[in-house]
């Protein structure tokens, strides 16, 4: 895979191909054959031991199938060593891993500087920095002395340093407070569609899903139970995995709505 | 108590940058190795719970042995590594000591790397993955960083470790600072203890000072104290190798000495002797007694005094007993044709195992001889030296005469004389040659059995000296010249409490006396 092209033309195209994981007697994904379009965001959801971060991880070879392969852009992942694939690749967790001696500019310009293109200049930083809303004078603090919304922006910008086509994403957002939460997956969605990247999300709140995803794949026992789009996720009929999934944000709307509306009754609100 | 901190402290204090130079070789050396092999071992350790298990129980056992008995161990280990591989390596002095010092060094590197690495948090080695490092990118930008100030705290504490153990390598025939340490505890010269101890501790705590000094710098990211530190801890170690004054090697008479007065007293006369015949002399001191005789036989010393029931018993495994002049003649050729080591001479008196009582129990009891001793021997306590019981001659001694004792109690030979005069001890088994045993009034029992073989004080010369004429005319005016009784005046003046003489002016007396 070419980065430079990945940066300027749409993400890759991603194809499952009788991927398949087993622990011993246990299944953590059960054979899957699917495929990803250029430039999609898709978001993973499901219960915990569902599967879906291992499907994910088995997409940059963090975990190696048991069986079958993936193509990336045509192209199969075992042909390059597994660190050159990943360095092509970005990768963004819960648990950040922003690294502690080394500076907001050294961290997010590591990965240029392994894969020997030199290290990034400062503008390159500057710019990475703004991308993800962060003043330039950042670049030299710790990253102690940040914020965990703070450092998860760092997180993404160190994720885009190797102008990746695709992005792969471990509950992102998952430890910040709900504001931080949303204003950060919608800002990542914006970043999405003007880099036209592709985009694999492990999330376990549907809201989120269903807010910035094109497609929702809904994990359930290894197996992909629903794979459709919000709209249809919401219309219903998808199957119960998704709709006991869709089901607690769908009620808490509707609470909330009927909460405003007897709020507004009673004066308390203004309209 | 003698002047503690007059002149014969500023007198202790002159060997010492010599013995520090070779103590910080030494550690230096240990440490250095320790390092190269602990660390690539963490490393592995760190990636796998079996290494992680095994070097950790390896290490720790290690620790549990004594360094004194690590560093005895190394010696026939060595004998026999030797003897395989044909005299290309020299199992006494500077490669034991190494040795088991790199061994004693190992466990504090070895864990606080294992923890170090451990300890690095699971995010950042994932996302180390994540973003694409290869493992060794991995350990080079993450986890060596990070565990840094851990290990740091490790090879601090195996430095201290390293430079105290260091003292004990004067046993095995490696100079230390222990020489001072050792020779001081024996001759009773606190002086020299001090001066020994001090000084180790003292280098002990600046290399830790200034390695910690490292470690603040490694954890605060301030790398002039990284470089400063390393830079003081070169320039030392720089300076330690420095060439010192004092002539070259192969002209330098090297005398060695077993652990108690009479040896030191005994080297100081041949080394002055043969300083005024115009060599240069190097005492190698506080030897065991194996160690020394291997010591001349393979030219690591050139001359010592020994003894003919000792070299008879453990070096030709002979339990026959032969009169006096057999003896020596027999031990003559033996050790010319196993060692090529010549023996000039024996210098005229005995320093014999002697069973002494307190004079109040011999005329009380009525004990003349060993078989007296046998019948009271029940409610006796025996104070020995420490390895009188492992020794044939008590074998011997057991076994011509029915000796049951009370209870066996083991002393450094200084205070076995203070527990039989303060009762700690009814019997001792003294040394016929000290000047303590007449100074308490001991009496001697006598050994009517002839158990205990003859312990003629001999001179011997490593073999590539012997061709050395002048030396060895330096050397034969002494044969036959020192009776027993100045020998105990002489090691008296060493060993009393009041007035106490340094080895080296009780050796001057000594030839003053006998106008050697």
């Amino acid at each position: 895979m070419n980065t430079d092209t990945a940066a300027t033309a749409r993400g890759p195209a991603i194809a499952y191909q009788g991927l398949a994981k087993y622990y011993g007697e246990t299944t953590a994904v059960a054979p899957l054959d699917i495929d990803i379009a250029p430039g999609t965001l898709v978001a993973l959801v499901g219960a915990s031991g569902s599967g879906k971060s291992t499907l994910l991880k088995m997409t940059n070879r963090l975990i190696e199938p048991s069986q079958g392969g993936v193509q990336i852009g045509g192209e199969d992942i075992t042909a390059q060593d597994a660190h050159t694939l990943r360095r092509a690749i970005g990768y963004v967790f819960q648990n950040i891993g922003l690294f502690p001696h080394m500076t907001i500019a050294q961290n997010i310009g590591i990965g240029p500087k392994l894969s020997g293109d030199g290290p990034l200049s400062a503008e390159a930083i500057d710019d990475l920095l703004t991308l993800v809303d962060l003043p330039t004078d950042f670049a030299s603090r710790m990253p102690d002395q940040l914020s965990g919304g703070q450092q998860q922006r760092v997180g993404v910008a160190r994720a885009l340093a190797g102008k990746p086509g695709l992005m792969l994403m471990d509950e992102p957002f998952g430890a910040l407070d709900p504001v931080t939460r949303e204003l950060l997956a919608h800002e990542y969605r914006r970043l999405h569609d003007d880099m036209g990247l592709t985009t694999i999300m492990v999330t376990h709140d549907m809201a989120e899903a269903l807010l910035i995803a094109d497609r929702i794949w809904v994990m359930a026992g290894g197996r992909i139970a629903a794979d459709a789009t919000p709209g249809e996720l919401l219309a219903g009929g998808c199957g119960p995995e998704a709709e006991e999934l869709v089901a607690v944000p769908r009620g808490q709307a509707e609470k909330l709505v009927e909460a405003r509306r007897a709020a507004l009754a009673n004066g308390q609100v203004a309209s | 108590m003698n002047d503690l901190f007059g002149e014969a402290f500023i007198e202790s204090f002159g060997r010492v940058p010599e013995l520090l130079a070779e103590h910080i070789q030494l550690a230096f050396s240990a440490l250095a190795l320790g390092l190269v092999i602990a660390l690539p071992l963490a490393v592995w350790a760190a990636r796998s719970p079996v290494v992680a298990r095994i070097a950790l129980s390896f290490a720790s056992l290690i620790q549990t042995i004594p360094a004194l008995a690590l560093l005895a161990l190394f010696y026939p280990l060595l004998l026999v590594l030797n003897t395989l591989l044909g005299d290309i390596i020299t199992p006494l002095g500077f490669l034991p000591s190494l040795l088991a010092l790199i061994l004693y060094a190992l466990l504090p590197i070895l864990r606080n790397a294992v923890t170090g690495l451990h300890a690095v948090d699971p995010a950042l080695t994932e996302a180390a993955d994540g973003i694409g490092m290869t493992s060794a990118q991995k350990l080079r930008l993450v986890e060596a960083p990070l565990a840094a100030p851990t290990i740091m705290a490790g090879i601090r504490t195996a430095s201290v470790w390293t430079i105290g153990a260091a003292t004990l390598s004067t046993t095995v025939g490696q100079p230390s600072l222990g020489d001072l340490i050792f020779a001081g505890l024996q001759t009773q010269n606190w002086s020299l203890v001090l001066a020994g101890c001090l000084s180790s501790a003292a280098l002990a705590i600046l290399v830790d000072t200034l390695l910690g000094m490292v470690e603040y710098g490694i954890a605060h990211r301030s790398r002039w104290r990284i470089w400063a530190g390393l830079g003081l801890l070169a320039l030392g170690l720089l300076v330690a190798l420095l060439p010192r004054g004092g002539g070259d090697d192969a002209n330098t008479i090297v005398i060695g000495t077993k652990r108690f007065s009479e040896q030191y007293i005994l080297a100081r006369v041949v080394g002055q002797r043969l300083e005024e015949a115009g060599y240069a002399v190097e005492y190698r001191e506080g030897l065991g007694s194996a160690v020394l005789f291997q010591a001349v036989a393979n030219g690591d010393v050139d001359i010592s005094v020994d003894y003919a029931g000792t070299i008879w018993t453990n070096e030709m495994d002979r339990t026959d007993r032969k009169p006096r002049d057999e003896m020596l003649e027999e031990i003559t050729r033996w050790v010319d044709s196993e060692h090529g080591t010549l023996l000039v001479g024996a210098l005229g008196f005995e320093n014999t195992y002697a069973f002494a009582v307190r004079p109040e129990d011999a005329e009380r009891l009525g004990l003349e001889s060993l078989d007296d001793l046998a019948r009271v021997s029940q409610q006796f306590t025996f104070g020995t030296d420490l390895e009188f019981l492992e020794r044939p001659e008590w074998k011997a001694v057991k076994a011509a005469y029915p000796l049951r004792f009370k209870e066996k109690r083991a002393f450094e030979p200084t205070f076995m004389y203070r527990a039989l005069s303060s009762g700690q001890a009814d019997v001792i088994s003294a040394f016929s040659s000290d000047g303590r045993v007449a100074a308490y009034n001991f009496v001697v029992l006598s050994d009517p059995e002839g158990a205990v073989p003859s312990y003629d004080a001999m001179l011997m010369l490593t073999g590539k000296r012997r061709a050395d004429a002048k030396l060895v005319a330096a050397l034969k005016p002494l044969i036959g010249a020192i009776p027993v009784e100045k020998m105990r005046a002489a090691n008296y003046r060493v060993d009393r409490d009041e007035d106490k003489q340094s080895p080296s002016v009780a050796a001057r007396w000594l030839r003053q006396e006998l106008g050697l």
